[in-house]
């Protein structure tokens, strides 16, 4: 597949389609083609899974902050300034020993878009709404993750408007870390659950 | 509705395919569709319970072997239809003919900070206090309405545990068809994975749904 995205194939319909879509609306004075262009740096450049990975550093370096983030994770992450659509009512799930959260909508595809930005197009997609929920392990397999046949799954359906945010363990051997260094440890997926935090040897030497 | 996208527990999609360093649009018109999607939603006319219905209203067909944001797009253009901003003439003709109807408001380019920042909180004040509290047992009901619904047809007719009380929040059930927001209580309810799936299910699963609380009864 081409990765070169600033310019769509001009015979592609379903880009005409939108194309046509904006025009007329455009014309019309319904919508202003500038505002498009800000959603779109806002989503590309801006709000993407480094506000959640501070979130989760920021759990992991300070107690009292973790305890908040349980509490009332909307205003812990307000906090941090991460605020906004599709994150107005935050939740964030800890994985302990023995638990491992995984967050799914099999609905449509509710996501925190203020703390991870847009979803995947594999969190959007029918392979894992509807297999998530009744097959987890099956799933974590794909992405390279196999836990332990004792540890606890525990799947949260959004089916509401709460959005959820995994705040997986804390690897070993990050001792003295600075938040900026653990949230480099922290990717997407680990705050999906179809991740772990990646081990400091993975990661390298922080700088 | 038991529509094409009440996915939880279906089989035969196959693997999920993640894709490695995956970029947020695979083609210069997602960036648009996400931009139009947005910019047309903040015209104020329809909200998001029934944009989400709008879109699981496609044929089963259409659904599936559609994008996202091909999902997103079939379902604006009805929305704009049903509204009277667009006419089907105007979509045929890729041109704007037809005149439209007036928006409560434009998005603005210097607008759209402050509003992705505000959202759109749904949560409500609620006067009656919750009927449920943590720890107690519920059934969720069987129904199967022909309207916007927001539980899943897997956890229906299933016993499980109010695990959070959470907030009142506005009722999708009646806010996609435009018969008001009346708010309710939302529980975080958890349900074995064995009373869900039966014979064969993962002995470690828990899975939990987001209900409002006209989905359940005291079990």
């Amino acid at each position: 597949m081409s990765h070169d995205h600033d310019h769509d194939n001009e015979l592609d319909p379903f880009a005409a389609r939108v194309r046509a879509l904006e025009t007329i609306l455009s014309r019309k004075g319904l919508i202003d083609p500038a505002a498009i262009d800000v959603i779109v740096d806002t989503y590309e450049t801006k709000i993407g899974p480094r506000n959640g990975a501070r979130v989760v550093a920021k759990a992991w370096s300070d107690p009292a902050y973790a305890d908040w983030l349980k509490r009332d994770a909307t205003a812990a992450i307000e906090s941090l300034s991460y605020t906004g659509r599709q994150g107005e009512h935050m939740q964030a799930v800890f994985n302990t020993g023995d638990t491992h959260n995984l967050v799914v909508c099999t609905l449509c595809s509710c996501y925190p878009w203020s703390v991870l930005g847009l979803p995947p197009v594999w969190y959007k997609a029918p392979p894992y709404r509807s297999r998530a929920v009744i097959d987890p392990r099956g799933v974590l397999a794909e992405f390279g993750l196999t836990l332990p046949a004792t540890t606890r799954i525990r799947v949260w359906d959004s089916t509401a408007e709460l959005r959820y945010l995994v705040v997986p363990m804390r690897p070993e051997g990050t001792e003295g870390w600075s938040e900026e260094q653990l949230a480099a440890l922290v990717s997407r997926d680990a705050m999906i659950g179809t991740a772990l935090a990646q081990e400091p040897q993975q990661a390298g030497e922080p700088a | 509705m038991n529509g094409p996208q009440d996915l939880g527990g279906q089989m035969g999609f196959g693997p999920v395919a993640p894709e490695r360093d995956e970029p947020y649009f695979h083609a210069a018109w997602e960036r648009r569709a996400l931009g139009v999607t947005l910019c047309a939603g903040s015209m104020g006319a329809w909200n998001i319970d029934e944009s989400r219905h709008a879109r699981e209203s496609l044929h089963p067909a259409d659904y599936y072997s559609s994008s996202y944001y091909q999902i997103w797009i079939k379902a604006l253009e009805t929305l704009l239809k049903r509204h009277g901003f667009v006419s089907e003439r105007d979509l045929k003709a890729g041109e704007a003919i037809d005149a439209a109807a007036t928006p409560k408001r434009v998005l603005k380019a210097e607008n759209v900070p402050a509003v992705l920042a505000k959202g759109g909180p749904c949560d409500r004040p609620m006067a009656e206090p919750a009927r449920f509290k943590a720890g107690d047992p519920v059934r969720t009901k069987n129904f199967n309405p022909t309207g916007h619904t927001r539980l899943p047809r897997y956890a229906r007719g299933k016993r499980g545990t109010i695990e959070a009380v959470r907030d009142g929040f506005v009722f999708p059930d009646s806010n996609a068809h435009g018969q008001g927001e009346n708010p309710q209580w939302v529980y975080t309810v958890a349900f074995d994975g064995t009373e869900i799936w039966g014979e064969g299910a993962d002995p470690t699963l828990t899975v939990s749904i987001d209900a409002w609380e006209s989905y359940l009864e005291p079990a």
